[in-house]
C-alpha cells in the first residue's frame, strides 16, 4: 500500500487534499502548525491506494506520494 | 510497485506567499514537472509577469526574467530573438496578459514567436485587491463593480482572448484547460506539455489558457471556489483545445 507524507509546515490548511481523496484517508489535524494553521495529516496509510489525487491538487506542493509493493 | 509522485527538482522547497487554495501553485508545481519531464531545465527561461506570480521567480529553479507589467511577451521575443534554441515561455496573469499588455500578446501572436504562454485566468486582479478584469464573468461582483459586471453599464463583456489568439496565422496551438478537480489538473498538464513541445517542433506561438480559482477575492472557500469554476466559468470559458495544427 501508498505512503502518503505531508510537510505540516509548508499546509496552509486549504483541505482541497482532504475533499478530494477518494478513500477518505486525509484528514485536518487539531493540532496548529508553525504557521497557527490547522494542517492536513493522513488518518493512516494501511488503506490508502496511492492514486495521487492528494498530489495533484495540492496548491502548496506539500504532499509526497510513495506507492510501495 | 505503485507509482511514486514526488515533488519536482525544478521546484524549490520553500513556503509559497499565495492564499490557501490558489490556483498559481498548482501550475508552478505542474510547469516545473513538465521541465524535469522533458529534460529542459538548462535551457529553460520563463519570463514572469506583474500580478500574484511577481516572484514566481523565487520558486522555480530554472532561469527566469522578470518583465515590466504587461510587456512579458516583448521580453521573451528578446530573448528568444537572442537565444534561439533556448525554451522560452511566459507566466502572465488576465490582467496582465489580457488587460495592459494586450497589444504585445497580439503582435507576438502574429509575429509566429516560437514562445509558449501560459495564460492563468481567475477572472480578477487578485494582487490589487479584486478590481474588474476584461476576464470578469457577467454578473461577478468585484471591488469596482459592487453589483456585478453588468455591459449595459458599459463595463462590457468577458474577453475571450485564447479565442481570438487561435484566429491569428502565427498561432500553432491554443488550448483552454481548468483547475477544477484532479482530472482537469491532469489535462492542463498534458496541454502545457504539448504546447512547449509546439515550440520545440514547429517554431510557432502557443498558448494555454488555465481557468485558476481565486478563493480570496472571490470570498469563497477553496472547495466552493472549485464549484464555482464548474458551474459558472466554464459556461462563459469552454475549454478544450482551440487549435492545434
Amino acid at each position: 500500500m501508498a505512503e502518503v507524507i505531508i510537510e505540516k509546515d509548508k499546509c496552509k490548511g486549504c483541505q482541497l487534499c482532504i475533499f478530494y481523496c477518494p478513500t477518505k484517508k486525509l484528514v485536518l489535524s487539531s493540532k496548529l502548525n508553525k504557521k497557527g494553521i490547522k494542517f492536513a495529516k493522513p488518518l493512516d496509510n494501511i488503506n490508502c491506494i496511492g492514486c495521487g489525487f492528494c498530489f495533484t491538487v495540492c496548491p502548496d506542493s506539500c504532499v509526497e506520494v510513495y506507492g510501495k509493493k | 510497485m505503485g507509482k511514486n509522485f514526488l515533488h519536482p527538482k525544478s521546484l524549490k522547497k520553500v513556503d509559497t506567499h499565495y492564499c490557501p487554495g490558489c490556483g498559481h501553485g498548482i501550475i508552478h508545481r505542474i510547469i516545473a514537472g513538465i521541465v524535469d519531464e522533458l529534460g529542459i531545465r538548462e535551457k529553460t527561461i520563463a519570463v514572469t509577469p506583474v500580478g500574484c506570480a511577481v516572484i514566481a521567480y523565487d520558486y522555480w529553479d530554472f532561469n527566469c526574467c522578470e518583465a515590466p507589467h504587461g510587456r512579458g511577451l516583448a521580453v521573451a521575443t528578446g530573448i528568444k530573438r537572442c537565444l534561439p534554441q533556448n525554451i522560452v515561455f511566459t507566466y502572465q496573469g488576465d490582467g496582465d496578459l489580457a488587460s495592459i499588455g494586450i497589444a504585445e500578446t497580439i503582435h507576438a501572436a502574429n509575429r509566429a514567436e516560437a514562445i509558449s504562454c501560459i495564460f492563468v485566468n481567475n477572472g480578477c486582479y487578485g494582487m490589487t485587491g479584486g478590481q474588474l478584469a476584461p476576464t470578469t464573468l457577467i454578473g461577478q461582483k468585484t471591488i469596482t463593480t459592487p453589483f456585478g459586471r453588468d455591459p449595459n453599464k458599459g463595463e462590457g463583456w468577458p474577453l475571450k482572448l485564447t479565442e481570438i489568439l487561435a484566429s491569428l496565422e502565427g498561432v500553432c496551438f491554443a488550448a483552454r484547460t481548468s483547475l477544477a478537480g484532479p482530472k482537469e489538473i491532469l489535462n492542463t498538464q498534458t496541454q502545457i506539455k504539448k504546447a512547449f513541445l509546439a515550440q520545440i517542433e514547429k517554431k510557432k506561438f502557443s498558448i494555454v489558457e488555465v481557468l485558476s480559482p481565486c478563493p480570496t477575492v472571490w470570498q469563497k472557500e477553496p472547495t466552493k471556489a472549485i464549484e464555482f469554476i464548474q458551474q459558472e466559468v466554464i459556461k462563459t470559458f469552454p475549454v478544450g483545445i482551440i487549435k492545434e495544427l
